[in-house]
Parts: C-alpha cells; sequence; structure tokens
C-alpha cells in the first residue's frame, strides 16, 4: 500500500530532500487513513493496515519530520556520511511502518530488524568517539541476543498453533498450553528489551549516552513508540486466552520499570543521561496500555506517543547545541534565550505530566484505562506517586533555567528553529486541552 | 457568563502583561485588570440565582471522555471568588511600590494564579476542577522559586512536588469516580447521586482529603508551609494563605463531603483529632516565633485546623461558619501581611528581637495593626467572630470534649497575636527602627478598606449569611 513511499528515498543526500520525502509520506499516510489510497498492493496476509497502525504511522512520521526540521543541521556535524545517515532513519522508519501493521509473526521479526540495524549503526556513528563505538558494540551484542530469544518464541509458537499470523493461532486454541505459554513469554522478554522496560533495561543509559545526542534523540522516541505498537498488535490478540497471569506478569515489569527508571533518573548529574533514565519510566506508562488492553488504553497510547515523541524531540533538539548538558550547563538560560527556555519548560512540564500540556492527557488515559479494568487500583497509586518523583528531576532542569544564575554557552540559532520550537510547543499545548484533535482520527 | 468572564479577563491581562516590558506599565495594568474582575465579582455576587445563562456556563469540551467546560456561581463560590477578586486588587495596590525585577512576568504570573484561582471555585465538573487546581499551583511555583528569600529553591521545590503528589492522588480518586459514574461523566450532578461500595468510598474519600489537607494544610502535612510562606515574596504569601489555601477546603465542602458522605462521617473523628493536633501544635509554636512572617504562617495553620475540625462536624452551623470564616480569614491575614511587608520593606527586618516601639513612629500603622490582629483573635465585633462562634457552636454539638480541647486554641491564639503587637510597636523603641515612616497612601488606604471590611461584617453578618445560606442548604439535601 502506502508502503513503497518509504523505500524511494533512499538517496536522499540532503536535509531537505529528506523534508520533502516525509512531507509527501505523511501526506500519503494521511491519505490512506482517510481512505484515499496511491495504489493497492496484495500483502497476502503479512500485514494488516488499519486505523490504529496508520495512526502511529502518522505520528511516527510527524516526529521524524520534525526531527530532521530542528535537528537536521546537527545531523550533518556528525560525520562524513550525511546521505547514509539520512538513509538509515528512512530505513527505521520503514520498519516501523511494518511493526505497526503485522499479521503475521515473520513479519514483526523483520520490521523489528529493520529497525534495530539501523540503530545499532547509528549509535556507533561518531566513529572516532570511544564511548560511541562502546555503545554500538553493547547495543549490538544485546540486541542480537535478544533478537535470538524473539525467533525461539516465534518457533515455539509455530510449533504449537502451525502456523504464523497471529490472529488465526489466537483463534484455534481456546485455552493456551505451556509451549505457548512459553513462546509468548520469549516474545515478551525480547519486545521488552527493544522498548528498555526493567529488568531488560540496562543497555539503554549506555547506549543512550554513548550516541550521539542527535540520533538518542531519535532512537528514545520514535524507535521507542515503535516498539509499544508492536506490542500491542502482539497481546491484542493473544491476550484473552492468557489471563491473569500476564496480568500480573506485566504488572510487576511495570512496578519494576518505574521504579529503576524514576529512582535513578533521580540522582543523575548530566541531563542527557536523566533523560535516559526518563525514558525507561516513560516506557513503564507506555506499559500500562498493555496491561489494561482495551479502548482507554489503544487511544492514551496514541496520546502518549504524539506527547512524548514531540516533546523528548524539542528539549534533544535544544540539548544536542547545548556545550555542557550537566545540569549546571542550564543554569541562566532563562536570561540568555527567555523564549527557548519558555518552550523547553513547556516539554519538561508536559512530561511530567502537568494540565494544559499534552502529557497529561496522555498519563491520563494511561491510568483511566487500568481504573477501568476494576480491580487495581494500587498499581495506580504506585504510578502516581513515582510521577510525583518524576516532576523532582524534570523540575531540575526548570530550576536551573530560570533560578540559577549562570553563563550558558549557547550557539545563535535561526529564528526558524525558534519558530518551529514555539509551534510545536503549541501543539502540545492545543493537545493538552483538546485531546480529541488527535484521537478521533482513530473512530471518526 | 460572569464565570466565564472572570477566569478569562485575569488570563488574557496576564498574558499582555507578559508583553508590557515598562515596570510601571505593567504594575497599573495588573492592578486595572484586577479591579475590573473585583467589579465582575461584586456583579456576579449581586445577582440573584436566576436560571437563564447570567451565572453559568456550559461548553463541550472533550465528548469522549464525557468531560465538559461547566462553570456555575452558587453561594460558596460568591464568597470565595468576591474573596479571590478583593485580594489581588489589594495585593497589587498595598505592594506597589515593591519593585520586582521581570516585573512583567511576576504581574503576568499573578494574574494567572487569579485566573486558575477563580476556576477551581467555579468549576462544576471535577475533570476542569483538577485542571484549574494544578494550574493555580504552577505560577505560584515559578513566582516563589523566582522572586522569593536566598533559600527559595529548596523550600519551593518542596512545596511543589509534595502537592503536586497530592494532586495526582486526587486523579486516582477522580479516575475512579469517574468509572463508577452510571454515565460516565465528571458532572457534579452524577457525582453527588453516585454510590460507591464502602471500600470505594474510603479510598475516594482517602486520595482526596490528601490532596486537599496537604493545600489547606492540616497536620500531619503543613511542613511545607511556614518555610514558603516566609520565604515567598509576601505579595505571592497573600495569595497563597489568603485565598490558595482556601482551595483545599472550599474543595472538602464542594466536592469530598458530598460525593462521599458516609465516608466522611465514618472518619469525620480521626480528621478533627488531626486538625485539633495541628491547631494547637501550631499555636504553640505560634508563640515560640522570633519573625513576624513564621508567626503569621503557624497562626494561619491553626486556623485551618479549626475549619477543617468544623467542616467535619457535620452540623449546618458549622458549616456555614467554615464559608463565612475562608472569606474572614482571607481578609484578615492579608490585612497581617501587608503590615509584615511594610515593616520589612522599611527596616530590613521581620525580627522581633530586632523591633520595638513602632507605634511612637508609625500611628497610624499601629492602629491599623491592632485592628487586624483582633479580627485575628476573632474578638466579637470583627468578621472573624461569626464565622468562629458558629463553628465552635457546631464543633460542640458534634463532641463537648473536642470543642473544648479545641477551646484551648483561642486563648493561645490572643497569647501570640498580642504578643506580637506588643513586640513590634510598643515597648521601647530599638536602634533602628527610627528610619520607619507611617503609611504609604496606597498601603494605607487598602489597610482602611480592609480593616472596614473586617468592622462592617463584624457588626452586620448577615449579607455573608445570607449568600452562604444554599451551600448548606446542598450539604443538607444529600443526607
Amino acid at each position: 500500500m502506502m508502503f513503497s513511499g518509504i523505500l524511494v528515498k533512499h538517496h536522499a543526500a540532503l536535509k531537505n530532500i529528506a523534508i520533502a520525502g516525509l512531507l509527501v509520506l505523511l501526506g500519503l499516510n494521511v491519505g490512506e487513513n482517510y481512505g484515499f489510497a496511491l495504489f493497492d498492493i496484495n500483502t497476502t496476509n503479512m500485514l494488516h493496515f488499519e486505523r490504529f497502525g496508520l495512526l502511529f504511522n502518522s505520528i511516527c512520521i510527524f516526529s521524524t519530520l520534525l526531527f530532521v526540521m530542528l535537528s537536521g543541521k546537527d545531523v550533518e556535524k556528525v560525520g562524513n556520511y550525511t546521505a547514509e545517515y539520512f538513509a538509515l532513519i528512512f530505513f527505521i522508519l520503514c520498519g516501523i511502518g511494518i511493526v505497526t501493521s503485522y499479521v503475521n509473526l515473520m513479519m514483526l521479526f523483520i520490521g523489528i530488524e529493520i529497525i534495530s540495524i539501523p540503530s545499532y549503526i547509528l549509535t556507533g556513528s561518531d566513529k572516532k568517539n570511544l564511548k560511541s563505538n562502546e555503545a554500538s558494540l553493547k547495543y549490538f551484542l544485546m540486541g542480537a541476543f535478544s533478537t535470538g530469544i524473539m525467533l525461539m518464541g516465534i518457533a515455539l509458537l509455530y510449533g504449537t498453533s502451525g502456523t504464523f499470523l497471529v490472529e488465526r493461532a489466537a483463534a484455534q486454541t481456546p485455552s493456551i498450553s505451556y509451549l505457548e505459554a512459553m513462546g509468548l513469554l520469549l516474545l515478551f522478554i525480547s519486545l521488552s528489551f527493544k522498548v528498555s522496560l526493567a529488568p531488560f533495561h540496562f543497555w539503554t543509559p549506555d547506549v543512550y549516552d554513548g550516541a550521539p545526542t542527535v540520533f538518542t534523540s531519535f532512537m528514545a522516541t520514535i524507535v521507542k513508540v515503535a516498539g509499544f505498537a508492536a506490542f500491542i498488535r502482539l497481546f491484542e490478540s493473544r491476550y484473552g486466552s492468557m489471563g491473569s497471569q500476564t496480568e500480573r506478569l506485566i504488572a510487576i515489569v511495570i512496578v519494576l520499570t518505574l521504579a529503576f527508571g524514576n529512582l535513578t533518573a533521580v540522582f543523575q548529574q548530566s541531563v542527557k543521561r536523566m533523560l535516559a533514565y526518563s525514558s525507561i519510566a516513560q516506557a513503564g506508562f507506555m506499559l500500562f496500555a498493555l496491561f489494561s488492553l482495551n479502548d482507554a488504553a489503544k487511544e492514551g497510547l496514541i496520546l502518549y506517543a504524539a506527547a512524548y515523541c514531540l516533546a523528548t524531540i524539542g528539549i534533544f533538539a535544544v540539548l544536542v547545541k547545548m556545550e555542557d548538558g550537566t545540569f549546571e550547563g542550564f543554569n541562566g538560560f532563562g536570561k540568555s534565550q527567555p523564549l527557548l527556555a519558555g518552550v523547553l519548560t513547556i516539554f519538561l512540564l508536559s512530561l511530567a505530566g502537568i494540565p494544559l500540556t499534552a502529557g497529561f492527557f496522555a498519563k491520563y488515559y494511561m491510568l483511566a484505562s487500568v481504573v477501568k479494568t476494576g480491580n487495581n487500583l494500587g498499581l495506580v497509586i504506585i504510578a502516581v506517586l513515582f510521577a510525583a518523583v518524576s516532576a523532582y528531576y524534570y523540575f531540575k532542569v526548570i530550576q536551573a533555567m530560570f533560578f540559577k544564575d549562570g553563563d550558558v554557552s549557547f550557539p545563535a540559532v535561526t529564528s526558524r528553529f525558534k519558530y518551529l520550537m514555539v509551534a510545536v510547543a503549541a501543539v502540545i499545548v492545543i493537545l493538552g486541552i483538546f485531546p480529541n484533535l488527535l484521537l478521533q482520527f482513530m473512530y471518526f | 457568563m460572569i464565570p466565564v468572564l472572570l477566569i478569562l479577563v485575569p488570563l488574557i491581562s496576564g498574558l499582555v502583561t507578559l508583553f508590557l516590558r515598562q515596570e510601571k506599565v505593567s504594575k497599573t495594568w495588573a492592578l486595572f485588570s484586577s479591579v475590573i474582575t473585583l467589579a465582575i465579582a461584586i456583579f456576579g455576587a449581586a445577582s440573584a440565582n436566576t436560571s437563564g445563562n447570567l451565572l453559568a456556563f456550559d461548553a463541550s469540551w472533550v465528548p469522549t471522555l464525557g468531560a465538559r467546560f461547566t462553570f456555575g456561581l452558587d453561594g460558596m463560590g460568591k464568597v470565595l471568588t468576591l474573596l479571590t477578586a478583593i485580594a489581588f486588587p489589594v495585593i497589587f495596590a498595598s505592594t506597589f511600590k515593591n519593585r520586582y525585577s521581570g516585573s512583567n512576568a511576576f504581574y503576568g504570573l499573578m494574574l494567572f494564579s487569579q485566573a486558575g484561582l477563580m476556576g477551581v471555585f467555579l468549576a462544576m465538573d471535577l475533570l476542569l476542577f483538577y485542571f484549574f487546581w494544578e494550574l493555580a499551583l504552577i505560577p505560584v511555583y515559578f513566582l516563589c522559586s523566582r522572586w522569593g528569600g536566598e533559600r527559595r529553591i529548596a523550600v519551593t521545590w518542596k512545596f511543589f512536588i509534595y502537592t503536586f503528589a497530592g494532586s495526582l492522588l486526587m486523579l486516582a480518586g477522580i479516575l475512579y469516580l469517574y468509572y463508577q459514574t452510571p454515565d460516565h461523566s465528571f458532572a457534579m450532578r452524577s457525582l453527588y447521586n453516585i454510590e460507591l461500595t464502602q471500600r470505594g468510598e474510603l479510598f475516594v474519600f482517602w486520595t482526596l482529603f490528601i490532596a486537599f489537607a496537604i493545600k489547606m494544610p492540616v497536620f500531619p502535612f503543613h511542613t511545607w508551609q511556614p518555610d514558603t510562606y516566609e520565604q515567598s515574596p509576601t505579595a505571592v504569601t497573600m495569595v497563597l494563605s489568603g485565598v490558595m489555601v482556601k482551595m483545599g477546603v472550599f474543595a472538602v465542602l464542594r466536592w469530598l463531603i458530598p460525593i462521599v458522605p458516609n465516608a466522611a462521617v465514618r472518619m469525620s473523628d480521626v480528621v478533627i483529632i488531626f486538625s485539633i493536633i495541628g491547631m494547637l501544635y501550631a499555636s504553640l509554636i505560634a508563640i515560640r516565633q522570633d519573625d513576624i512572617k513564621r508567626l503569621i504562617a503557624y497562626s494561619s495553620i491553626a486556623h485551618i485546623g479549626l475549619m477543617s475540625a468544623a467542616m467535619f462536624a457535620d452540623e449546618g452551623v458549622a458549616t456555614q461558619g467554615v464559608v463565612i470564616q475562608m472569606f474572614s480569614h482571607g481578609i484578615n491575614v492579608i490585612g497581617l501581611w501587608i503590615v509584615a511587608d511594610l515593616i520589612e520593606q522599611q527596616l530590613g527586618t521581620r525580627k522581633f528581637s530586632e523591633l520595638g516601639g513602632l507605634a511612637q513612629k508609625a500611628p497610624t500603622l499601629a492602629i491599623l495593626f491592632v485592628v487586624m490582629a483582633l479580627a485575628n483573635v476573632a474578638l466579637p465585633l470583627t468578621n472573624a467572630f461569626v464565622g468562629e462562634f458558629l463553628m465552635f457552636n457546631g464543633l460542640f454539638r458534634y463532641n463537648h470534649w473536642m470543642a473544648g480541647i479545641a477551646g484551648i486554641s483561642i486563648i493561645l491564639v490572643a497569647v501570640y497575636t498580642l504578643w506580637m503587637v506588643q513586640k513590634v510597636f510598643y515597648g521601647e523603641a530599638r536602634t533602628g527602627v527610627e528610619m520607619i515612616a507611617d503609611v504609604s497612601p496606597g498601603a494605607k488606604y487598602m489597610l482602611i478598606t480592609l480593616v472596614l471590611v473586617v468592622i462592617v461584617f463584624g457588626v452586620y453578618p448577615q449579607p455573608l449569611i445570607n449568600l452562604t445560606n444554599d451551600a448548606t442548604k446542598i450539604l443538607a439535601q444529600l443526607k
């Protein structure tokens, strides 16, 4: 369907071509969402495009577009292979297109791999930096290992049901066999690794810290939320037969992830590392969608993906330009760049989930989905307490920007950059008042 | 229509203020807009409860959630919007001489917090209420951290995290309530008719009550308060103690007790005992203070403690007393802060040990301050007496012993308040205090206005009582 559009741009050598390509993609994707498809391809039961997946694609493409527009210049600074970097980003988008719409486990595997391999390369793209190399190697080894686990899981599922199709396999077996449970568990573990849920998160801080900051921004947002789309699609179809066992398992993972992500983020000195840990915490929140698996959860995931991507990309866009990435580096930022500091504040408030920002409704929907399931109020209380902890470290940045004095070395930015940032902030605020503007695309 | 105006006027003029770079202009503009808000609020309070759109507003917001923009102005809302509307021009006028670096941001944020407060008092939809509850907090956070005293950053941070954690707990409670309503809505009417299991009621009670208790603050959630009051710029402290703490009290009366009346009755002993402990504890600490601001802060905790005890006494008169006292306490405490601010601005100290004998140099200030102090003690013929009398009346009917123990605080209040008057204004003049000039005209007129309010409502409280009648009626209907 709208797929081939993704592959075409792979020779894109310049930022502008990338932007143009993304715009075309976005247009096609939205058109598809309204039932207007450029061409039809028979995917022979490999992929199935529906609202949820398409909307997710739109969000990812839109975020990438923003990413390229805000940080395109910084991508060029990483090394001599600008064209290749953009191409890799487009490969990742292609993988995302697959994992949001697969119906066949083989496609899940292929999609995840298409996402992962370019990520390994991007992590190591700063070739002369030892940390970048180390991160890349670490990521690759761990990633390869988890891929192995995923294949094992898929093999087990295939062994029990004789098919790779997610839907049909679920329909055939009303009660679940040990083999199948094992397979699902392995799949769960490997996907948890990809979206960095505790206790499979250990690669995350090192990789996010080691990778060039621009690519960290990309991986921590777009790549990560795509993983959740894959998660949802997998468990949506199989979940019914699993019962309270998975629920308990997921609850434990959620609590671990929230605890680990939030508590370690509190003690970070560098904003980049803080964001890495906080992205683990945010992943914990997104996992609520998997826990409750109802309409509110899907709506919430969409909103969360949008809110989280926009805010994090925005923060990273500034962070990339900073020379000093510690909290002290932000001292006095409010004085020297009042506009950007104000915009950053909105992003941070959104990540903390303060009303009037998209982040609030994102968290709201997630919690609502859990309350809707009935008896899990304890989990909700734990979640809100950790959300309060997260406010602690996000506000540390705000404090540094506005209430502490210091000299910030910040390069001059074009006014286009500023306008764009203001526009992103405006989108966040508007979504924070009228979340329906985004969610209506799921129904209309 | 009026509710929307009450929120939009401060909001929009706050946005405008951000762009007024000149200090004088932004100040004048803020004062001007707050006076307009006051006029609207008076008009709203004076208009009768007719059907029609004058006092209510309703529009679609998030249809899939069932959340709506519903505002309404009822008796309790009238009292509190009036308090908010009076407070801001008084604060702006009395601190008109103070200088703030980046005054456009300062006044803009002040007006934003006014909009947030108005929203809290007017929202008739629980999610909307939650929105404004948080929105009132954020500007205050920035105000305190930016313009406060030297320990401001750590102190306000504690304040923020504390209240934010409370708010999030409330969110959990709200979500639970939402799925219990038959029509999945946040509207006040459907929430009032909700039927919950006993456990459900208790869950909602505690999640909501902790949020409100932190805001009030009730012992043992009060630890953020004295530090924050002390470290904030005085104009912000006035907002905090004059108006913002009433959010907690108000929320209990508007949302908590009507939605979960059974849990409120069951838990009333616990809450009242904690409130009374808080009253006595805060009063005792207040006696030992050496700083005007901290003394007033602890005195505030004691007053709020009485309000929270009276609310749960489950008596019509007590509830009415609470609503009246919210108004009176707001007025009185702002008066006290104005004097404290004048002294600090002129003499550069707030310590009792460095003050004394101010009455000789500043007689007008002394007279006005004494009236305010007497109102703080709730002497008859001051406005606070009415509310306090009703509250003790209700508490006495609830339980003689508790009322008796709570009554000790009446004596303690007199002890520390009069002590304060004595140490600051009378006795031997210390060196350094000669510099005090008598009150500046702006502050003088504001103080006189407040004193008039104190005396008028002390002698003739009927208008307030009439306004608050329907608040108690709603509670009575629920039984």
